[in-house]
């Protein structure tokens, strides 16, 4: 533990890239396997303690705490408000020990310790978390509060990760960020694999990493002709990989979540296909013979379904919009351009015609200034706006700039009334930076929208000044406070929703900007954002 | 029975002896604690304040009508028996006993129970009403040893100059500069190097006789200070935190940054500051001292100005000590 604690630490300390990368280098390299592929899996998100393997939920953390530090549980609340952080909270609060206890490896207190003890009473699982608090010093401890509370939070990205261990392998990344999608067991094993200069038959039962696009901030014309590249409409779905393979179907998120089951009319379109292909694109909620897509709102009702039934593939049937073709006959097409690997999807797509699974038109736009006015079009089509796809660029993973924008429209924009705070989490735990945002409906506020950001450091520390000194009442860690301050919020889209008091869902919120020129009675009405709805 | 000290407009006042004690405002007679700036202000007419603090206002607040008190003296102030006691929070630092119509009021001041070298230690005083300051009133505040925190820095300042980088060290300038200095001596082996801002304090703090760690001014001069041909690579600089983001920084060709401070205890605040490394060394009371100094002090009653007054007040409660608090323009620097 003491290892992992110490790499903890100098990640948690560094703000230097470079810095974080040799020290994840220096760990992997020196570790003991076993422990090396435990941290392997923290950091790359995985948790200890779930629904199904419940070591410690976070309300029993914060009982035990209170009874084991003897603090009263009130006082455990406010702790957590001014941290922000449970994890650092529990190890603040536990005394420091007398005399620490043995040193033991990370396999070793996630398997020998923590994993044994999972959903038994909760009597036992306590003793073991509160013995282990008592043995602990405090960076220890840090640590093993977080593997417990579930996310390491330490500003390492998941590419960080895999850099390291490419570094240190000699693998390329591309095919160890292959290996590791999905789930994985963390074994000295697993980590041998992971790093295997080898093919493995595992290899061919994975999806690729997705390539992911950035924000246009430029202007279009400053990326060079438009011929140079492929116009799409950006779908607002859920991106996924259709892997067919050895004639058996895999739908991958871009999450990394495997959606078999979900969406069975993809699946049956992707198995009358005949031949096995990876492709990427959008699935959506689309009404058959419809011009285009239903509202984000009806792929959600789809998504939680694990087997829908026929009312739901009838209120809301789903399609796949194919945009790229990874793999075809078992080859990995990745290192064509995007021009050619479109040409085959093309191909592929028009020798079966199925409106299940099918393409994602190209826009040929004859100039940038065409593609600006198609554009102005995007939310009647309900699409997001553009994706511009370099047309020599190869499939490539992660989100690396340059051959892939999105070029959105400009968000829709309301003036709201800030109505409550609460603090926010990792480097900003110590101010309040969640805000609640309302319109007006008679001369009530109603909220509509949570936004995190969009505030400077600056800003964001006049807003908490402000708020603490004008807090009407407390509930917890939020703060309701004196509805005075507008602020224009920008979103992407607003739905019509029945789970939502105001009766819309806001697509992305953020802020624009505090416009500190408006009384609160000049923020828009309800109404307003209701008539924007789809 | 009246409250002998309320608060004013001007700060808090004790009626019985016609005195504010650390007025924000301008007033006839001011009662000072201690010589940081959000307690002791110019433009009052008379100061009173303990002998090891007059110093520090000296340098602060130039030439003023000054009444110099030993600890544990008493002088009269109106109706009011006034004394001061050693309050352990920087050099001179005060609290404030009075007496008056049969009541015992103390009104601590900045305080902290932990060893310093630069002070007398604080000294618990038996009273009817303890006014405290809370500025870390939460149970996460514990503070580690300065002992250990000294040779903590120490190591970050031998990792700096393994990487040829300079290890700057924000603190603040009165109180917490020299207190570093003081708990380095043991540990360090070549000067400490000193922004202009923290060199004054320092000096005074010489003069009045406290042990430190030989310092140097940072000087560009690489002929009078060998040091600065290498960007004080290796070298421990200690700097006010406004000279973080400061043009002030470019003579030092690779650094990295840390601050002294409780506030560290917490990494979010470490983290917001961007500093590479937080060191927990504070001069104000830390939670389990605070209610340690209210036991001690006997007070059945207890009033806390500021900070996180909220969780002191609900625990002392619960505790069946009658508590409140009294909002205070005092800051919460560390």
């Amino acid at each position: 533990m003491k290892r992992f604690a110490a790499l903890y630490q100098e990640l948690d300390r560094s703000t230097a890239t470079l810095d974080k990368r040799a020290a994840l280098v220096a760990y992997f390299r020196d570790a003991p396997p076993h422990d090396a592929a435990w941290a392997l899996y923290l950091l790359a998100g995985g948790k200890i303690s779930s629904a199904r393997r419940k070591v410690a939920g976070t309300g029993e953390l914060r009982a035990w705490v209170a009874a084991a530090s003897d603090t009263a549980p009130w006082l455990v609340d406010a702790s957590y408000d001014q941290v922000g952080d449970l994890a650092e909270t529990l190890a603040l609060l536990v005394p420091e020990p007398q005399r620490a206890a043995p040193e033991r490896g990370l396999a070793d207190w996630i398997e020998e310790v923590l994993l044994p003890v999972a959903n038994r009473d909760e009597v036992e699982r306590r003793e073991v978390v509160v013995a282990a608090w008592r043995g602990l010093p405090f960076d220890e401890r840090l640590v093993f509060n977080k593997m417990l509370t579930g996310s390491l939070r330490v500003g390492v990205s998941q590419r960080m990760v895999q850099q390291a261990l490419a570094e240190m392998s000699g693998v390329p990344i591309a095919r160890i960020a292959q290996r590791m999608l999905g789930t994985w067991t963390p074994s000295p094993d697993f980590l041998r694999d992971l790093l295997s200069e080898q093919d493995l038959p595992g290899d061919r039962q994975q999806p690729y990493p997705f390539f992911l696009a950035s924000p246009l901030e430029a202007e279009p014309a400053s990326l060079g002709a438009v011929d140079d590249w492929l116009v799409e409409w950006k779908w607002d779905g859920i991106r996924a990989q259709l892997i067919r393979r050895h004639g058996e179907v895999a739908l991958w998120s871009r999450g990394e979540e495997r959606l078999d089951g979900r969406f069975p009319e993809v699946e049956a379109a992707a198995a009358a296909l005949g031949v096995d292909c990876v492709l990427d694109g959008e699935l959506l909620a689309w009404g058959e013979d419809a011009a285009g897509p239903l509202p984000f709102s009806a792929l959600q009702t789809r998504i939680q379904r694990l087997k829908p039934g026929p009312k739901w593939l009838a209120e809301a049937p789903v399609r796949m919009l194919a945009y790229d073709l990874l793999e075809l006959g078992g080859t990995d097409l990745r290192e064509l351009s995007q021009a050619e690997r479109r040409r085959r999807l093309e191909a592929l797509l028009q020798r079966h015609p199925d409106p299940r699974l099918c393409l994602s038109p190209l826009v040929r736009p004859a100039s940038w200034q065409e593609a600006a006015t198609l554009r102005e079009a995007s939310r009647e089509r309900g699409v997001e706006g553009f994706m511009l796809k370099r047309a020599r660029a190869p499939y490539q993973s992660g989100r690396r700039r340059g051959d892939w924008w999105k070029w959105k429209i400009d968000p829709l924009t309301i003036d709201a009334v800030l109505l409550y705070a609460q603090s926010g989490h990792g480097r900003r735990s110590t101010l309040y930076t969640d805000y609640t945002f309302g319109l007006w409906q008679g001369d009530a506020l109603v909220p509509v929208a949570k936004a995190y950001s969009g505030l400077d450091d600056k800003e964001i520390l006049q807003l908490d000044r402000w708020l603490r000194a004008h807090t009407r009442e407390r509930y917890g860690p939020v703060r309701a406070v004196d509805p005075v301050q507008v602020f224009e919020l920008g979103f992407e889209g607003v739905n019509l929703s029945k789970r939502h008091k105001s009766g819309v869902a806001v697509r992305f919120p953020r802020i624009l900007r505090w416009r500190h020129d408006k009384p609160a009675e000049e923020a828009d009405r309800l109404d307003t954002l209701k008539a924007l709805a789809r | 029975m009246h409250d002998l000290v309320q608060r004013r407009a001007e700060g808090l006042y004790c009626p019985a002896g016609r005195f504010y004690i650390d007025p924000w405002r301008p007033v006839a007679t001011a009662v000072l604690t201690h010589g940081h700036g959000d307690h002791a202000r110019t433009g009052m007419g008379r100061y009173h304040t303990s002998a090891a603090g007059l110093p520090i206002l000296q340098w602060r607040l130039g030439q003023q009508d000054y009444r110099v008190h030993g600890y544990g003296e008493v002088f009269t102030l109106g109706d009011a028996r006034v004394s001061l006691h050693p309050a352990g929070h920087v050099l001179g630092s005060a609290q404030v006993r009075i007496e008056a119509d049969g009541q015992v009021w103390v009104v601590s001041g900045d305080y902290k129970r932990q060893p310093d070298p630069t002070c007398a230690p604080f000294e618990p005083v038996l009273c009817d009403t303890f006014i405290t300051e809370s500025t870390f009133g939460l149970p996460i505040y514990r503070w580690p040893d300065a002992a250990e925190v000294a040779r903590d820095i120490v190591q970050w300042r031998d990792q700096c100059a393994v990487r040829g980088e300079a290890a700057i060290l924000y603190c603040y300038a009165l109180g917490k500069a020299q207190r570093l200095l003081a708990e380095l001596k043991p540990f360090v082996d070549r000067p400490v190097y000193l922004h202009g801002a923290i060199a004054a304090g320092v000096e005074v703090y010489r003069r009045a006789g406290i042990d430190m760690a030989d310092t140097r001014p940072v000087i560009d001069a690489a002929d009078a200070v060998p040091a600065a041909a290498t960007g004080f690579a290796g070298e421990l600089v200690l700097a006010p935190p406004s000279a973080a983001g400061s043009a002030w920084l470019r003579r030092f060709r690779k650094a990295q940054q840390g601050f002294a401070s409780g506030w560290m205890r917490l990494r979010g605040n470490r983290r917001r500051r961007n500093m590479d490394r937080g060191f927990v060394v504070s001069d104000h009371a830390d939670w389990p001292g605070l209610l340690r100094t209210v036991r001690e002090t006997g007070a059945r009653r207890v009033i806390a100005t500021h900070g996180d007054t909220h969780a002191l007040v609900r625990t002392l409660a619960e505790a069946g000590v009658a508590a409140e608090a009294l909002e205070t323009q005092y800051g919460e620097d560390d």
